[in-house]
């Protein structure tokens, strides 16, 4: 390992980068795939069922009482999931407008892939000149809107290239949600910006770091209210996944597709939510500072601690994300209009306007 | 006649959302905590779990043996042709075949096939058969691996109906006509 600190400055730079991206991307990926199983499983309790429990590979049998109780839990279920998806007819309809609906898919993984670039998921691993976040922008903010704007034209290219009319009306519907929610989201964002006074999200998490009563959730709670709200809109998560809307659309913007193009667009709405929720954690719920803080970390040992903090808090919003599911049935599509431009959109308007006000009088 | 159910405005606070929000948590949170913690899913691990089905159930149809154990079929053929799938098919014995292995019958069938994969339960051999031989049993979920292998045949069908021990049509029939024999009938 002595022989990385001979490099230059720049062959290092890269060669962190590359690991960390490797690692980010597989535990990403590693994610998505546990995401689906537990969304599985919860909803299966939630409806008084018991969800996935058969997946048995060949040496689960081998361990004593562990194995059996994985497969209970269903721990094997997103092996025998990610197969089938490759295994599975890869049928594309004649009627599609072709190029468009092979680019669509990838357009949809891409965007939520490339927002859990600026999100710092730790602190150091005992080195302060190499922070755990794969890139450390001045604008981590206006990147990510910028990136999550993208992900809607995955869903409207589906829609459009799909040429038939319940996928052309989940792209519609995409369109409209989509664009008005992010006003929303991005407005709730100012007020946190404006009390901490940098678009840098690893100086966000630094604001919160000290202990549970920094976070931005106790100081900004009708922000929090706002962004979450309209990252259940953004992700097409239920009460709001108009877009797809199995029961009414068949499927939505995916209705014609199927395979590892379905698959991908199932894992860039996970991989959204993925994003989504360490966005929460890292804006409002300070990131990867434990809740009694405790600083950047020293040593290998407290680093990997910030990284197992931040994964336990992105947990728990992931749990609410697939929790609240079950809890409301989907908005009317004026509904949802009217709650995000006359409920929201003022709403975060007001808070930013009250934040000013605040600021400008503590700092007389 | 139609009814008209009205309509009210939601009140500010419902509006809200915020009352329908703390209803689903409970509604969700009730059922979470049924099957999580108390181990009360809805539902059965089928294969190892089995609906245990009530006293009447029209399941699948097989033969049914007397009391001695002795073949009830007399190879009469009417649930062959009863039968609205045709899924029954009945190979009677023939004037020099095999006789019947109990009294009050001529004959008994060769071979008798009922294909699983067309039968539809519906209890019409059940209903025209006069001899009480056949009947529709529990078995509700009747699988296999090829065609041939659900095409159930003479002796399987015997096995897995098993005596029948409700129905003693002979030994019935014996003492009503023993009760006519001793009926008083008024002299005039």
């Amino acid at each position: 390992m002595d022989s990385i600190k001979y490099l230059d400055p720049t062959t290092q730079f890269v060669l962190f980068s590359i690991v960390k991206i490797l690692i980010a991307f597989v535990v990403v990926m590693t994610f998505v795939a546990y995401a689906v199983l537990v969304e599985r499983k919860v909803s299966a309790w939630i409806q008084d069922r018991v969800g996935p429990n058969r997946a048995t590979p060949f040496f689960a049998q081998y361990l004593p009482i562990i194995g059996p109780a994985l497969v209970r839990l269903g721990i094997f279920q997103p092996m025998a999931d990610g197969l089938k998806f490759l295994l599975k007819e890869d049928f594309t309809p004649s009627y599609v407008r072709k190029v468009y609906f092979w680019l669509a898919p990838a357009i949809t993984v891409i965007p939520a892939l490339m927002t859990i670039a600026v999100i710092p998921f730790g602190s150091t691993l005992g080195n302060p000149a190499n922070p755990m976040v794969i890139a450390d922008l001045n604008v981590g903010i206006l990147y990510t809107f910028g990136v999550v704007s993208l992900g809607v034209y995955g869903i409207v290219l589906a829609g459009y290239a799909s040429n038939s009319k319940f996928p052309f009306l989940g792209g519609i519907r995409a369109t409209a949600q989509m664009i008005s929610y992010e006003i929303a989201m991005g407005m709730s964002v100012v007020a946190i910006f404006m009390v901490v006074g940098d678009l840098n999200l690893s100086r966000v998490v630094a604001y919160q770091e000290a202990n549970i009563f920094h976070w931005m959730v106790f100081k900004q709670p009708l922000a929090f209210v706002i962004f979450l709200v309209a990252a259940f809109a953004e992700t097409n998560r239920l009460p709001f996944d108009l877009p797809e809307s199995e029961s009414e659309l068949v499927g939505g913007y995916h209705t014609e597709y199927s395979s590892m193009k379905f698959a991908l667009f199932f894992l860039g709405e996970y991989a959204a939510m993925i994003a989504a929720s360490a966005m929460m954690v890292t804006l409002f719920f300070g990131g990867w500072a434990y809740p009694w803080g405790g600083g950047e970390a020293a040593g290998l040992l407290n680093g990997l601690g910030h990284i197992l903090c931040f994964i336990l808090k992105m947990g728990v919003l992931l749990v609410v994300f697939i929790w609240v599911r079950w809890m409301l049935p989907r908005f009317r599509y004026d509904q949802l209009m009217a709650l995000g431009w006359s409920r929201f959109i003022p709403l975060a308007l007001a808070n930013i306007l009250v934040t000013a006000i605040w600021l400008a009088f503590l700092s007389r | 006649m139609t009814k008209v159910v009205e309509r009210k405005p939601l009140s500010a606070l419902e509006r809200t959302y915020l009352p329908t929000l703390a209803s689903g948590l409970k509604v969700t949170w009730k059922h979470f905590k049924k099957t999580v913690f108390e181990g009360k899913p809805a539902t059965m691990e089928y294969p190892e779990e089995r609906w245990v089905v009530p006293e009447g159930y029209r399941g699948a149809p097989y033969l049914v043996k007397d009391q001695e154990g002795h073949t009830k079929c007399v190879s009469c053929q009417l649930c062959e042709f009863v039968c609205p799938p045709k899924a029954i098919k009945i190979t009677p014995p023939g004037p020099d075949g095999q006789v019947a292995d109990r009294t009050n019958a001529e004959k008994m069938p060769q071979e008798f096939e009922i294909n699983m994969l067309r039968c539809i339960f519906c209890g019409f051999c059940q209903e025209v058969c006069p001899e009480e031989a056949i009947f529709l049993q529990r078995d509700y979920s009747l699988t296999g691996e090829s065609r041939e292998e659900m095409i159930y045949n003479k002796e399987k069908l015997l096995k897995l109906g098993g005596v029948h021990g409700g129905i003693q049509k002979w030994k019935h029939k014996l003492e009503e006509a023993k009760e006519q024999e001793e009926f008083p009938v008024a002299k005039i």
